[in-house]
């Protein structure tokens, strides 16, 4: 293991795909009970490709993307199963001075609220250099070089001017890209976007998507995009997880996915988007509540919301049902599901 | 989009600086912000009007002056022909009860002391005389049935309740003084999209049942454009084009709106390599320094020398048929636009 390691970035020889979480498990340990947050979660990415992780608050997509990054808090976290193989390696069972240095060298990760992720007391150049400096040992000199050289790369205008100020003095968008250039300083192979937009307004939304996808093509990263906008997903995701009650109830490539949705929560999803031709009629609306983690449903944790229920939802967990090689549904009738097609 | 009907809300110029002081002890006036910057338009009853725009542009300052909340720097806001931005006293208290609000955020506006029996029924506390005391408690009931919850949980807590049942208490709030205006701030944006939906049909069907006026404020441009009748785009304390849902969408003529449109992600993926996008560079400037002439001419790649010396007025030109802040107006469809 450690040998795959200390082999420079780019020069491992593993076959499958760069990241693969399989069967992942985590729990929390609360007060009012055991919260399972995430229940064999399995994806993965590889260079250059874009999975886009969807889902609603609680469905588990951040508590994956953090046990990837090792950066969940644990107590009360726990991770309960499952593998996190990065170039075939199991992060889990590494020793945590291994994982830091994968940690922003291999796997990096943005936060969607920049302003609470950076530290208010540092200039941004600081902390950009630091990425230099704790990792690759640079001078401060040459580290605040980097910095600069990578504030104009996130298209920051006049970066040498700015390499000083403080996070409060930047925009949103800005603070944003500042957020992206500490990610990329040390050329990760996979970056993690967790909803980096979503504090955004739509026109700095457009730059950051624009600017993610033009480094990511630069240096042929690996893309984790953790989203619920189903706008931003159709744009530049190669493939979809959806994610649902800790589990992912489909996984396909983008275009299909929207074409013929094959489980009912996603396909109520995409039907419950305002359209135009809808205009005065009542919005198809997805009935009840999102599931409490402390009392998962039996079966499906869908079910209670489902069109499709029949009694077998509510006693058996359907498994991820493989519709063809790329494609899988959780849905005990997604045949059924995929027959009626989207809207 | 029927025939224009009674005018209920009438707001003329309406304009809010926030002063910008310096000094601790002797405070000295250094300038203003403008957050609200001229801003005028009508609302029908039974309408619904849309305002767009990012933050800062002022659609939050401006549902605050509608609601008497701040005072204008000068301009007017009538209700029913009444001027409520200068009313004061038991006049003010009358006709705030014609226009009420729900808030973005169900989290922070509700009282996480009081009982929801209690945060509904507060309006007629204030406003006593609109449900006798004997009755109030049944009045309640029916307004949390009108929204759609248990009038069982009269007695429950706002943390017993889930996002999208919280946003409901806050509508049957709005609803208790059964006013005619009803302003939905960012109503549906801190919810789960299985949620938004839900929501936005509660709204749509309390419009027609109890025949209410909108002025909804939000930012996603696809649920603006599915609840509202007429939509206003705001720009650094101004309104830079206003029309008809279908003439903003399809036929935007200010440069603003048709970058705003093409930005906005299509949840569709057929066609996304050839998309063409309107990307504009930087932020927004400062409302507190905006730009001479045009405000939007620092960021808009149809600039000229006239768009810095003379402000556009909104007004009909010759390439468009509704009022645009544009000298150079012209209808582009952007295919974008949901």
């Amino acid at each position: 293991m450690v040998e795959v390691l200390s082999e420079p970035v780019g020069g491992g020889s593993y076959e499958g795909s760069l990241l693969e979480v399989d069967d992942l498990h985590v729990e929390f340990r609360t007060r009012a009970g055991v919260a399972k947050a995430v229940n064999g979660v399995t994806y993965s990415v590889g260079a250059g490709e874009t999975l886009a992780v969807l889902g609603e608050s609680g469905s588990g997509k951040s508590v994956t993307a953090q046990t990837i990054m090792g950066i969940l808090d644990m107590p009360p976290g726990k991770i309960t199963g499952g593998e996190i193989r990065f170039r075939g390696v199991d992060l889990l069972k590494l020793p945590e001075d291994q994982r830091r240095k994968i940690r922003g060298e291999g796997i990096s990760m943005v936060f969607q609220d920049a302003l609470s992720a950076l530290n208010p007391v540092f200039p941004v150049g600081w902390q950009i250099a630091e990425m230099f400096r704790v990792h690759r040992g640079a001078s401060r000199s040459d580290a605040k070089k980097k910095a600069i050289e990578l504030m104009d790369r996130v298209r920051i205008p006049a970066a040498k001017d700015r390499v000083n100020d403080f996070p409060h003095q930047f925009s949103g968008g800005m603070r944003q890209r500042i957020m992206i250039a500490m990610a990329i300083a040390l050329d990760p192979e996979i970056l993690i976007a967790d909803e980096p937009t979503t504090a955004l307004d739509v026109t700095v939304q457009a730059q950051i998507m624009g600017l993610l996808a033009d480094l990511q093509r630069e240096r042929n990263m690996g893309l984790i995009l953790i989203t619920h906008d189903l706008g931003v997903v159709a744009d530049v995701a190669d493939k979809i997880a959806v994610m649902y009650g800790g589990r992912i109830v489909e996984n396909a490539p983008v275009h299909d996915l929207y074409r013929s949705p094959a489980h009912p929560y996603s396909k109520g999803l995409l039907e419950s988007i305002p359209r135009v031709d809808m205009k005065g009629q009542e919005l198809y609306a997805i009935k009840g509540l999102p599931p409490n983690l402390l009392e998962m449903p039996s079966g499906c944790a869908f079910h209670p919301r489902c069109p499709y229920r029949r009694d077998n939802c509510v006693t058996d967990v359907p498994p991820l049902y493989p519709i063809s090689g790329t494609r899988g549904s959780a849905c005990h009738y997604w045949r059924e599901v995929l027959d009626d097609g989207s809207r | 989009m029927t025939a224009p009907a009674e005018t209920i809300l009438e707001v003329r110029d309406l304009v809010k600086h926030f002063p910008l002081t310096q000094g601790i002890l002797v405070k000295r006036q250094i300038g203003a912000i403008k957050a609200v910057d001229g801003v005028s338009f009508d609302l029908h009853r039974g309408e619904t009007l849309g305002v767009v725009g990012e933050s800062g542009c002022g659609k939050s300052t401006l549902a605050k002056l509608l609601m008497a909340l701040e005072r204008p720097t000068s301009g007017s806001v009538k209700i029913n022909g009444r001027e409520i931005a200068n009313a004061r006293g038991g006049e003010l208290k009358r006709m705030r009860r014609n226009i009420q609000m729900v808030m973005q955020d169900p989290y922070t506006s509700l009282n996480p002391r009081m009982t929801v029996g209690d945060i509904v029924g507060e309006p007629f506390e204030i406003h006593t005389d609109v449900v006798p005391k004997g009755g109030r408690r049944r009045k309640v009931q029916e307004l949390l049935e009108v929204v759609g919850l248990n009038p069982d949980h009269i007695n429950r807590y706002p943390h017993q309740f889930s996002g999208g049942q919280r946003q409901r208490i806050g509508i049957a709030r709005g609803l208790a003084l059964q006013p005619e205006i009803i302003i939905c701030d960012e109503p549906v944006s801190a919810l789960d999209v299985s949620i938004q939906a839900q929501v936005m049909n509660l709204l749509e069907r309390l419009q027609t049942e109890f025949n209410l006026a909108y002025i909804f404020i939000a930012h996603d441009l696809s649920v603006v454009r599915h609840i509202s009748d007429r939509v206003a785009v705001m720009y650094l304390g101004k309104i830079v084009e206003i029309g008809r849902d279908s003439e903003i969408y399809e036929r935007p003529t200010h440069p603003y709106t048709q970058a705003l449109l093409s930005a906005v992600p299509v949840p569709n993926p057929e066609g996304r390599e050839t998309r063409e996008r309107i990307i504009l560079q930087g932020d927004p400037p400062s409302p507190a320094n905006p730009p001479s002439g045009c405000h939007f001419r620092t960021r808009c790649w149809k600039a000229q020398a006239i768009c810095a010396e003379q402000e556009p007025l909104l007004q009909i030109r010759s390439g468009s048929d509704h009022p645009s802040a544009c000298h150079f107006a012209e209808a582009l469809d952007v295919v974008n636009a949901q």
